[in-house]
């Protein structure tokens, strides 16, 4: 999973990985609770099942999601919720 | 023979170049961080090095999880600005000094640091919004040219603060060794405080962040004494990213000068600092 993610670098494979996302995920090898979690975009089941973030991020950031945006969601609370307690100095009891 | 004059400890956020890049460091987000650069950038534009050595850690852009080196360095005369997953930074490309990378191989290899060479490498933010934290407007060149060194902080297990901070007094040795007559200076690049992943994500801990801003200038030992758990627990799972200013301060002197620092939170998700220290101060006996 991790090295698909990383292969969404390159301009071409990110148009692959969009015209047919699950064809995608069978290339590389990734395991049907790994294809579900990616297709359902559901970001703390990547990070269970093995995705790093850096490269989880890769996914993210093409579909216009930013880090605040997965904050929230690892997190419960919308992105708005998180951007603001980064603002009023972080989840310092986190 | 070549000598390193000054040390930059700076985060390399990918919001901080995204910020300049689109033209935002006036909006009131981020104007505080950039007002907090200034004097640092003033001075650096007074001291201007002909080489730089810059220590990061890349962000599955130049590296994947194929190969994972602990410690890294890059040799060649050109390196690519990496498509991170949106199209590349519009900062140019980063032009190498193979002869201090070369020496540099040699002399940390004597003295037991067996660095894995990249002859090519594209180099992601870690890399380019420290050079752009110094350099803001570099047109079509940046103004020196840049050795890569590269530390794995993101896949377990990373490299022990200790070893950081002994690889950087060999770096230390290695530029006095140098025989050349360029005047280096040295970025220790990430931190401070953040977890961008899990539960803990939006960590922030600005006790620790003050206490290591001020023992990496008067008592970095204390800092390599720290277990790389240590790290994660007081700074979060990428605080650890701490570890490469330790290579910074090991190359310096035991007694440096304190240019300017700034604290700031936010930058996106973390906690962002930086600090210059000059590495002319008088040592003392």
């Amino acid at each position: 999973m991790n090295k698909m993610f990383m292969s969404l670098r390159t301009a071409a494979d990110r148009e692959r990985f969009l015209a047919d996302e699950q064809a995608y995920c069978t290339e590389f090898g990734l395991t049907p609770g790994q294809q579900t979690a990616v297709a359902d975009r559901d970001w703390n089941a990547m990070l269970d099942l093995g995705g790093s973030i850096f490269y989880v991020y890769k996914l993210a950031m093409l579909d216009g999601r930013s880090m605040q945006y997965l904050g929230g969601v690892f997190t419960g609370m919308t992105e708005d919720e998180f951007v603001a307690a980064l603002r009023s100095g972080g989840r310092i009891n986190g | 023979m070549a000598e390193l004059i000054w040390g930059l400890a700076t985060s390399h956020v990918p919001s901080i170049g995204s910020a300049m890049d689109r033209g935002k460091t006036q909006d009131p987000y981020w104007k505080p961080l950039f007002d907090g650069y200034q004097p640092a950038r003033d001075w650096m534009a007074r001291h201007r090095p002909d080489i730089v050595l810059v220590v990061y850690n890349d962000h599955a852009n130049g590296v994947d999880l194929d190969i994972i080196p602990t410690f890294a360095i890059g040799t060649a005369e050109r390196y690519q600005v990496a498509d991170e997953g949106f199209g590349r930074r519009p900062v140019p490309d980063v032009v190498g000094a193979p002869d201090l990378s070369l020496h540099l191989v040699q002399s940390l290899m004597d003295e037991g640091f067996d660095l894995t060479v990249f002859q090519q490498l594209d180099v992601d933010h870690g890399l380019t919004v420290p050079l752009s934290i110094f350099c803001p407007d570099p047109g079509d060149a940046w103004p020196c040219a840049v050795v890569p060194l590269l530390v794995n902080v993101i896949q377990y297990p990373q490299p022990t603060a200790a070893r950081c901070y002994a690889l950087g007094q060999a770096i230390g040795r290695a530029i006095a060794g140098f025989d050349s007559d360029v005047k280096i200076a040295i970025f220790g690049t990430g931190g401070m405080s953040h977890q961008l992943a899990g539960a803990r994500a939006g960590f922030i801990n600005p006790t620790f962040d003050h206490m290591f801003l001020d023992a990496i200038e008067n008592d970095p030992q204390s800092l390599a004494a720290l277990t790389r758990e240590d790290y994660i627990t007081q700074a979060g799972s990428e605080g650890i990213e701490l570890i490469m200013w330790l290579v910074m301060r090991g190359a310096m002197q035991p007694t440096i000068q304190l240019v300017h620092s700034t604290y700031h939170v936010p930058a996106s998700n973390t906690a962002a600092a930086l600090a210059l220290y000059d590495n002319r101060a008088p040592q003392g006996i």
